[in-house]
């Protein structure tokens, strides 16, 4: 029996973060789908679990979280001996997957977001055309961020470190929906970063993800 | 005795003292490197060494070089367990899950809509830049519904991830601190009497009053 349920949409890029962590820790959950195209997510019960109206929402037994990251480092603290270790036990190592978490929140993730909402969101909901100068600047910001992302994959196969961890785990659906767009050429003109992309974009846990999508 | 940590940065940089207001709090001894960054020393070769994005702060500990302040004070946190403020990261998994909800409130949704604020009507002016009254108008009405959500949780909680201090609301000192005292928006918080009560509690701690002092300093 499940005693983990995420309230969420599998399109939902915060919800995906935290199915894959579910299915790289392999742990059994409950889905609860939250309507959004009827504004579930602003209305109640589903404010009772996140204030902010924002999906994914989170319980196991007592515990009701929301924030998709704050999800995903519970998890894999407190599952740390089931299915895939994502943090590794040693803390200095823990330290630095901590701050490339930190990285992929504030550097990758507005430019990467901005750049999946023009592409694919606006189309998607009918929220107007592409905007070629938003699209630029946000492509600009990202080849910056993935400079560096390049010398990191220098150093280590991963970006914490030469094990896959949760830093390079919370990449996965934006790094995804960007690849079914123009955008993809910023992965595809760095070598490494390409070998990174292609490298965890095949790991089983997202291919269960993108089933899931798939079928919504 | 144990070497002191160092951190590379001015104290007027938000994400500077916010890893100070928690060796504070933790009661670590650290050690603070003046990164001139009107000469550009956090875009040179070797401070990208330690920052590979060319911001401040950073932070060394024996062997290991971090950035990324709210990871730093994770660290700290994690490694001084038993020293200082024990709770501040919470005393078991469930405590640090909210904790860290929380965190990523505040670095999600506060910190971008406040420090576009704090930018433009505490720093701007003092670079002799001109302000974007479009970006600061976004950002109040950003930050209100921000600042409304905590408003509630507050009215059930003394403090955003429950009865007791935490990471969580010390991350919001440092751009609350500009907003109240820099930019003229204290508003946005004596206005909401929930949030206004949690202002008043967690900016009136000694930790960041110290920082305050540093700042004051550094600025004179």
């Amino acid at each position: 029996m499940a005693s983990i349920k995420v309230h969420g949409s599998p399109i939902s890029t915060a919800t995906a973060r935290v199915l894959v962590c579910l299915y790289e820790k392999d742990l059994d959950y409950e889905f609860v789908l939250v309507d959004m195209k009827n504004n579930e997510h602003k209305k109640h019960p589903f404010l009772s679990i996140n204030p902010f109206g924002q999906v994914p929402g989170f319980q196991d037994g007592d515990l009701t979280i929301f924030e998709s990251r704050a999800i995903t480092q519970y998890l894999a603290k407190t599952y740390a001996n089931k299915g895939n270790q994502l943090i590794p036990n040693d803390p200095k190592k823990a330290a630095i997957v901590s701050t490339w978490i930190e990285v992929e929140g504030h550097h990758y993730d507005p430019p990467g977001v901005a750049l999946s909402f023009e592409h694919l969101v606006k189309p998607l909901f009918g929220l107007g055309e592409t905007d070629p100068a938003a699209v630029a600047e946000n492509e600009a910001k990202l080849g910056k961020v993935l400079d560096i992302y390049e010398n990191q994959l220098s150093k280590n196969k991963f970006l914490a470190g030469d094990e896959f961890s949760l830093a390079d785990l919370h990449h996965l659906p934006n790094v995804s929906y960007l690849l079914a767009t123009p955008s993809k050429k910023l992965f595809e003109s760095r070598p490494r970063v390409n070998a990174w992309v292609t490298e965890i974009i095949a790991r089983p846990s997202w291919a269960k993800v993108v089933a899931l999508r798939n079928q919504s | 005795m144990a070497t002191p940590v160092k951190v590379y940065g001015p104290p007027l940089s938000t994400a500077v003292s916010r890893v100070l207001a928690c060796l504070l709090e933790k009661d670590v001894q650290f050690q603070l490197l003046p990164v001139n960054m009107a000469k550009g020393e956090h875009k040179s070769q070797e401070y990208l060494k330690i920052q590979p994005f060319g911001q401040v702060p950073a932070f060394q500990d024996e062997s290991i070089s971090l950035f990324e302040s709210r990871a730093i004070c994770r660290y700290i946190c994690d490694k001084h367990a038993e020293k200082g403020n024990k709770g501040l990261y919470g005393l078991d998994q469930l405590g640090k899950a909210s904790i860290d909800q929380w965190i990523e409130a505040e670095g999600q949704s506060f910190n971008p809509a406040s420090s576009i604020l704090v930018f433009q009507l505490a720093f701007a002016p003092r670079m002799r830049l001109p302000q974007d009254e479009k970006a600061i108008k976004q950002n109040e009405e950003k930050l209100s519904k921000v600042l409304d959500v905590y408003e509630q949780r507050l009215g059930e909680s003394r403090y955003l991830a429950g009865d007791e201090f935490s990471l969580a609301d010390l991350s919001h000192l440092p751009n609350g601190h500009y907003l109240v005292n820099v930019a003229d928006r204290a508003e946005l918080f004596t206005s909401r009497k929930n949030v206004d009560r949690w202002w008043n509690e967690i900016s009136g701690r000694e930790s960041w009053k110290e920082v305050v002092e540093l700042q004051t300093k550094a600025s004179s």
